[in-house]
Parts: structure tokens; sequence; C-alpha cells
């Protein structure tokens, strides 16, 4: 593959800023936690976040993106504002699912993000069944439904991939390979590390991008959306990546060395692509650093959002579990 | 009305709901080209097509993933699974999934989801075919719960099930599939979900029969009224959530007895979760504590006299009843 061009100058600010804005947000949140502000499980998205914003400015506002349980990132990058993803960290009544969902759980059908999952594999027949209405109803939209390495051994992989391939949905399945399946490394749990083969005995075809470089990631995507948008047959793409931070904020990283991690970060993708930028002229060293500070107000601005939003009331504890009209009565719980 | 065996009775429902909404589309394995492993869905890809009858893999956690991602952009699926313990194999994306999306993301979207499938014993099926997993259902707030027992409840139930925005369980029975009954023709006339249907009237117990065993109560009502003089009133709940919780009150307020009769396993069961509710809200009522027949604590056999003792009949529900009025030793499970 020839080497990616850089986007609109514009254009290529919005991508590093969004992906500071995860950064910062990520790091935040993971502050948050170790204060008890936010409680469960934290996945972070730390090291990721060129998969993010390379796959998600691939698709048009009106495609549909599914992600995994590490959620947070895809909902800011549709644009969610990050009040409402700090809110739903908090458990508060702005957050953008109420406080019933939390960080694995984030959710914005006002900008067709469709969900992030707990269950590993679990949102890829979801995706499928989203693509299922779009071709049903011949709308032309696409569905990028994003997983980890460790999803590719679930039956929901090679179930939907079958499906969506026999049936030629419109999805754009994205493995993002992180190298590990929480704490098992790749070549410990898939007896084919070669993840962007794994679909092709199922009829999806497979590419392969960088998943630290923007660029590379945009490129790949937005040459499988518009295939998958024009051909109506769904395709693989595997993102190398590497998370600098645990599987979740409960992880004490026993799995893997120091110095992997270094390496790995030598590769930053921001400090990559703000580089690159820089290098190009596009932004100066003074705007990165003016970039980087917006974001952590913006990030600060989330966290005051959050902090002054009430708890749910104990009265809505039963809301949205049913819908009730007339045609439904009778005891529920 | 029609007479209609239950099979039709449901393949009418899909039909005509088919053809009231174009967003309603039916997948599963084989209901297609097959026609159904029990011919529900018969005729139906002739008349509709492939783009709205679906024949699908072998897949099950990935159908019903479908149907719950197809339902929350928009569309009103019907999937069916060939048995009850089929939909094990999908319970990840039942429970996790089709329950659970509308609360967890703060009711941005409805899963107006219908799944529906065949259960119970008596075609020596044996332990991964046969069994009657209704309470597992039950149990999971954000379903709803559908087991019709008649052909006119099997067509008024779906209709009402497919128009429902929630996901909705709809357990069918193999036994039923050949049974007749009137079912009205008009395709307006639905069942609406959390009414109870009193099958007969009575003074002296209640029997509430969950699924086929409303049918084989109605049976021992029969024997009871013919040989001991008993007139037991008959409840069949048809939907287990919502429940008709005060159709079942009222009766019991009236005869001071209760049987509950259900085909599944008896721990955590249908009988268990009523006789809990019964006890809460009727106690004073009561003359005696609510009784429950169900089915054998067992895995469901192959060999045939195995497999007919491990699912209630007549007789226990009879013996049940007379324990109640203090005519017989009290008894429960049959094989428990």
């Amino acid at each position: 593959m020839t080497m990616p061009t850089l986007p609109e100058p514009e254009i290529a600010r919005e991508w590093l800023a969004t992906m500071t804005l995860i950064r910062r947000f990520e790091e935040r949140a993971g502050e948050m936690y170790a204060r008890a502000k936010i409680g469960g499980f934290l996945h972070l998205s730390i090291g990721e976040e060129a998969t993010i914003v390379g796959s998600a400015r691939a698709l048009l506002d009106s495609d549909y993106l599914v992600s995994t349980y590490r959620s947070h990132g895809y909902a800011l990058a549709r644009g969610t504002s990050p009040e409402q993803v700090m809110a739903e960290l908090f458990g508060r009544v702005d957050g953008c699912c109420g406080g019933h969902g939390g960080s694995m759980h984030m959710f914005d059908s006002s900008r067709r993000f469709m969900g992030g999952y707990g269950i590993v594999g679990g949102n890829l027949p979801i995706a499928a069944g989203i693509g299922l209405a779009s071709d049903y109803t011949k709308t032309g939209d696409v569905t990028l439904c994003t997983f980890g390495d460790g999803a590719t051994n679930q039956g929901t992989f090679g179930e939907t991939l079958n499906l969506a391939a026999l049936w030629r949905l419109p999805v754009v399945f994205m493995v993002i390979n992180n190298q590990f399946g929480m704490g098992t490394s790749l070549e410990r749990h898939s007896a084919v590390t070669d993840l962007q083969r794994k679909g092709e005995s199922l009829g999806v075809p497979g590419t392969r991008c960088d998943g630290m470089d923007v660029l590379d990631t945009h490129a790949a995507l937005a040459e499988a959306v518009e295939r998958v948008r024009r051909d109506r047959r769904p395709v693989l793409v595997e993102a190398v990546t590497y998370r600098f931070r645990g599987h979740s904020m409960a992880d004490p990283e026993e799995y893997r060395t120091k110095e992997e991690v270094a390496q790995w970060r030598e590769r930053d993708p921001l400090l990559v692509f703000g580089a690159l930028l820089e290098g190009e002229g596009i932004l100066d060293s003074q705007e990165r650093e003016e970039l980087d500070r917006a974001a952590i107000a913006q990030v600060d601005t989330a966290v005051e959002f959050a902090d002054a939003s009430p708890f749910p009331a104990p009265e809505s504890l039963y809301e949205d579990v049913y819908v009730i009209d007339e045609q439904v009565r009778g005891a529920y719980h | 009305m029609a007479e209609l065996r239950y099979r039709e009775a449901l393949n009418a429902a899909l039909r005509e709901e088919l053809k009231r909404d174009e967003r309603v589309l039916l997948m599963g394995e084989d209901i297609g080209v097959f026609g159904g492993a029990f011919k529900v869905t018969a005729g139906l890809l002739e008349e509709f097509g492939e783009r709205r009858v679906r024949d699908t893999p072998i897949s099950e956690n990935t159908i019903v993933g479908a149907g719950v991602g197809a339902a929350m952009s928009g569309l009103r699926p019907v999937v069916e699974l060939m048995t009850v313990n089929f939909a094990l194999l999908a319970f990840d994306q039942i429970v996790n999934s089709a329950a659970h999306i509308r609360y967890m993301f703060g009711g941005q979207v409805t899963v107006p989801l219908v799944i529906r499938m065949p259960q119970g014993a008596g075609h020596q099926l044996g332990p991964t075919h046969s069994h009657c997993l209704e309470a597992m259902f039950l149990h999971v707030p954000g379903l709803l719960v559908a087991v019709p027992s008649t052909p006119a409840d099997a067509k008024g139930l779906l209709k009402t099930a497919i128009r429902d925005e929630n996901p909705v369980i709809f357990i069918e029975h193999e036994s039923l599939y050949g049974i007749r009954g009137e079912v009205p023709e008009d395709e307006d006339v639905t069942v609406g979900f959390g009414r109870a249907r009193v099958a007969r009237e009575g003074k002296d117990v209640t029997i509430v029969g969950v699924s086929r065993m409303a049918l084989t109560a109605e049976r021992a009502a029969e024997t009871l009224a013919q040989e001991h003089g008993i007139e037991a009133e008959v409840i069949d709940p048809r939907t287990l959530r919502p429940l008709d919780l005060d159709t079942i009150l009222e009766s019991v307020q009236k005869t001071n007895r209760c049987v509950v009769v259900e085909e599944g396993w008896p721990h955590g069961g249908v009988g268990a979760n009523l006789a809990a509710l019964i006890a809460e809200h009727a106690f004073d009522d009561l003359d005696a504590p609510v009784a429950r027949v169900s089915g054998a604590d067992v895995p469901m056999p192959y060999s045939k006299p195995l497999e007919e003792i491990a699912f209630p009949h007549e007789p226990q529900i009879v013996q049940a009843a007379l324990a109640t009025t203090g005519a017989r030793p009290a008894s429960t499970a049959v094989g428990g």
C-alpha cells in the first residue's frame, strides 16, 4: 500500500484534537477511578486512540458504530459530549445512559453509536442485525463493528462472519489487535495469529493496518467502508495496536515486561501524528500545546459537570425495563 | 371463527402480521424451504419471499443477536428456535442483550423482538430436546414470557407479541401443534398480555395450569367434578410476565385452595414463584398450603415409561387438588 496522504489541515487537526481528548479523558478517568468517583471496571483506550479516530472518521454520520466494553473513546469520537460520558462513569443521572450502563455500556442513539457491550464477542451478532436492517430497508448505511483479538476465538465470530457473508450484510468487522486477550498474549490464545485471515474460510476477506498510525488506519477503514457500501459484502480489517495501560484498572500487568510497553510507547499514536503534522507545517509546537490544553480543559469541565450531576433518584430504579402500554398489564415485579 | 390447529393458528398470526407490517420478518433454522421443523411457517416463504422469511445457518446465539440488532434499528423480527433447549445456546443474547439493552442504554432504544420456540416432553426426544424452561425466562427482568395452550391464544398472543415493543419469549408446546380449536378470523383480534383465561369456573379449588398443563388441568377438573363432586376453577395465566395475579388471587379468595401445575422442574419453578406470590398476597384466604404439581426433578429420560412418569398427568393433579381439601395425603412433585 502506498503511504496514505494527509487529509486537509482542518481535518488533520480535528483528528489530533479528538485523539488528544480521548487520551486526556482516559487519563482523568483513571484518576477518578483511583479516587473512587468511578466504580466497577474501567477499561482505558490509552495507546489505541488511532484505531478509534481512524475508524470512526471513515464513517458517515448516518453509518452505525458498535464497539466493545472499551467504549468511552468511541462515544467521544462519535460526538457524545465528554460531560455525558464522564457523568455516566460517575453513575449520574446526566450520563449518556442515565447511570444504568457505566463504563462498558456507553450508547448514543442520536449519533448512531449503538453501544459498548460487556460480553466479549457479544456485539458481533448485534452489528450483523443492524446491517440486516440497513440491507432490508435499502438505506446504504454501513455498520462498523470493533472487537478485540480475544473475541476472534468466540463462537459468535465464526457464526456472525458466516451469516454476514451469506446474507451480504454491509458490515465492516474491525479487530483491534492489541496483542492481549486480557492477560493472555495473542500467540497463547489464538492458533492463527494472522488475524486478518481468520475470516477467509467464512467468506470474509481481510486486510491489515497499522493501528498506531491514524493515517494508515483511516486509509484502510475508508477503503473497507467504501467497498462494503458498494459491494454489500462484509470485510475484516485487523488494526495492529497496543494498549499502554492494563486490561482494566484492576490489572497488575504481570504478563508483559516494562521494556515491551516502553518499546510500543515509542510509537505513541498521538506523538507520532503530532510530530508528523508539525513536520508538515500544519501545526507548530505552540498550537500542539494549545490543542492539548484545550483537551484538558474539556475534561476539567466534564469532571465538574459529572460531579455536580445528581445520582439517579431511587424511584428511577424500575425505569426503562419495560415499555408498558395498554396492551400489556399485570404484575412485572 | 374457524377451526384451526394450533400450528395453523400460529401460521395465520405470522401471515397476518407479515402482511400488516412491512417491518416484520422471520428468521430461523429451516423455517423457509423446509417449512419449519414443526411446519409452523409452512407456505410463508412462497408467499413473502426470501427477504422476509429467512432460513438461517445453525447459529442460535447469532440468530438471536442479529434479531436484537435488527429490532434496535427499526425492524420487528420474529426468530424461531427449533426447540427450547437450543435457546440455551442463545442465552447470552437473550439475557445480556435482548433483555438488558433498553435498561442498560437508558431507554434510548427498544428491542421489539419475538423469539419463538417449542418445548415439552412426550416424543421420546430425551434430555436435550424435551424440557420446559419457561421458569428460566420468567426469571429475567426485561423479557415478556407467553405460554399459549389453545389455538386461539396461540394466534392472539403471537399477534400481540409481534406488535409489542418489548422482547417476548414465545413458548409453544410440541404436543399442542396438532390440537384443534375455534380461532377468530378477524385480523384485528388479539389477546392482550397479562390477562389470564379462566378455562373453567368452580368454587372448591383453584388449579393454575401452565402451557400444556392448562389442558391437563381441565381434564383433571372434569374428573374431580364427576368422581369427587369437587368443582375446580381452572386458570391458564397465558403470559407469565406480565402475570395476571389479580385473576388468580380473586379465584383463591373464592376457593381458598390452590394447585399450580407445570411441566418444568420444581426448584425455582413457576409453581414455586406462584406459591410465594399467593402466600404473600392471600395467606389469610388459604385453607391449605398451595400445592405444586411439577415435572420430575431429573433430566428428561428417553425410555417411554420413564418419560411418561417424568411429567404431570391428570391423576397427580386430581390427587393434589383432593389433598388441599383434606381428602388425600399431600403430594408435590411427581418424581421429587
